[in-house]
């Protein structure tokens, strides 16, 4: 069954959502990745307000390509989250609600989504071009000089994700291997 | 001898950047179609049809199949009666992948400081260039937009020789299980044997550019290729790592003679993404 949620999440919305579930998310969304991470955590640590408020918020892990003239966007799909995991915890606590990114995330960071009530999303790497059809509009929000590494409010209609971590502690990636795992003679 | 004017190689790296950015190679989609009617899991075949779905739509709008339009590693095969006129190779192949990448609409994914300032290069450049000086006239260029989160997942082992072919498809297996859903599965396995350190990781890069499908022409390294992609399919990793049948298409090995106390072993993976492209000059 593929679950619609629309944005601003709710803790309804997020406890209803299970492992292995697909949903289509429509709404905001923003973007940040490597660079960005860095400096919004750098921010708080001096003090002063993260550039977007992060409350409810859906980050996605993505550096789009340039769009075509015409084109509001390139290609965006999804990248490596487990370089986020140092700063994950973090974003957490400034009210992060739920995360798009690919690939498994490392044992703390899944345990605090658990403690956070939060939702990790896994989206297809290497489908951008197919994901950027759900992407209507883009604006950039903040660190516009980090290029594909700003942050930028994506407003979006049907995005594709799965439930990779629910606020239950269950990972895809571990259920996953386990059903598919083929025993082979030593 | 014959001159080559190094214009015509900017024009070349150009448009390969561009072609092999927006079109999957004939053999690896072969391939994912292939994995997907072999595939058993329903979540697995979901992701495979959205793969083929996603090169269809970056070929039908001239979008880059993926944003990570990737680190451009170039590969030349030189005739050693070529000359080149008109300026030098380096800039020549430089200015091929800055405009391919501007006039492509491609990502600029290189910075230049890599451990503190970490500034976008802005033009994707420096391209990493391979060079192989062989006999004739002709010059072949080969590009391969590699992307990062397949190639961060690279490793290199020195076994002890008597580790032999057990050594090499744990450390291959292993590499492949820790890596999960980070390279982007199903994969391309790239495995260097032999030789010395960097060698070795230089030809697990080259063993990518192989035809899927098309073995090592050593018996007992194709049956080794074919033994290990048993295995790697059989670890349940399957597509993004969601769990599944095809984590590989391929796995491909190269081999080299090496020093009496090594058994090197590198392994470059390659993700479902498996852009290359090659013009003869």
């Amino acid at each position: 069954m593929i679950k619609n949620i629309t944005t601003p999440l709710t803790d309804e919305a997020l406890a209803d959502l299970n492992v292995g579930d697909e949903v289509l998310l429509t709404g905001v969304i923003y973007t940040a990745r490597d660079a960005a991470h860095r400096r919004v955590l750098e921010a708080v640590k001096q003090g002063e307000e993260p550039p977007i408020d992060l409350k409810g918020q859906i980050i996605y892990y993505t550096g789009p390509t340039p769009p075509r003239p015409g084109q509001i966007i390139g290609s965006a799909g999804p990248t490596t989250a487990y370089r986020m995991d140092p700063f994950t915890p973090k974003m957490l606590d400034l009210g992060t609600k739920a995360i798009v990114g690919k690939g498994g995330r490392s044992k703390e960071v899944r345990d605090a989504f658990v403690s956070h009530k939060a939702v990790y999303f896994g989206a297809i790497g290497g489908s951008g071009a197919l994901l950027s059809g759900s992407i209507k509009k883009v604006d950039i929000v903040a660190y516009e000089d980090l290029g594909t590494e700003a942050i930028r409010r994506l407003e979006v209609e049907d995005f594709p994700v799965i439930v990779v971590n629910d606020i239950y502690g269950n990972d895809l990636l571990e259920q996953g291997r386990a059903e598919w795992k083929r025993a082979v003679p030593s | 001898m014959r001159d080559i004017q190094v214009s015509a190689i900017t024009e070349t790296v150009a448009r390969l950047s561009q072609e092999a950015n927006y079109y999957l190679p004939e053999d690896v989609l072969d391939a994912l179609k292939k994995a997907r009617r072999d595939e058993e899991a329903p979540r697995a075949q979901k992701v495979l049809d959205m793969i083929l779905r996603n090169s269809e739509i970056a070929e039908e709008k001239q979008i880059a199949l993926c944003q990570d339009t990737g680190t451009t590693v170039l590969f030349l095969e030189m005739g050693q009666d070529v000359h080149l006129v008109g300026g030098d190779l380096p800039s020549a192949l430089a200015e091929g992948v800055r405009q391919g990448y501007k006039e492509g609409f491609l990502r600029n994914s290189l910075v230049a400081q890599p451990f503190s300032s970490r500034i976008n290069t802005g033009d994707n450049t420096p391209p990493i260039v391979h060079t192989d000086i062989v006999s004739g006239e002709g010059l072949k260029i080969t590009i391969l937009p590699k992307g990062g989160g397949c190639e961060n997942m690279s490793r290199l082992s020195i076994l002890r020789p008597g580790d032999g072919k057990k050594g090499i498809i744990d450390f291959t297996l292993r590499t492949i299980e820790e890596s999960g859903g980070n390279p982007c599965p199903p994969l391309i396995v790239g495995v260097g044997v032999g030789g010395t350190a960097e060698h070795v990781m230089h030809m697990a890069k080259k063993s990518l550019l192989r035809k899927v499908g098309e073995h090592n022409p050593d018996q007992e390294v194709a049956d080794l290729e074919e033994e290990l992609l048993g295995l790697v399919n059989a670890s349940g990793i399957g597509p993004q790592a969601w769990g599944g049948r095809s984590t590989a298409l391929a796995v491909n090995i190269e081999t080299h003679p090496t020093h009496i106390t090594s058994l090197p072993v590198g392994v470059n993976l390659q993700c479902h993404s498996a852009r290359s492209k090659t013009a003869e000059l």
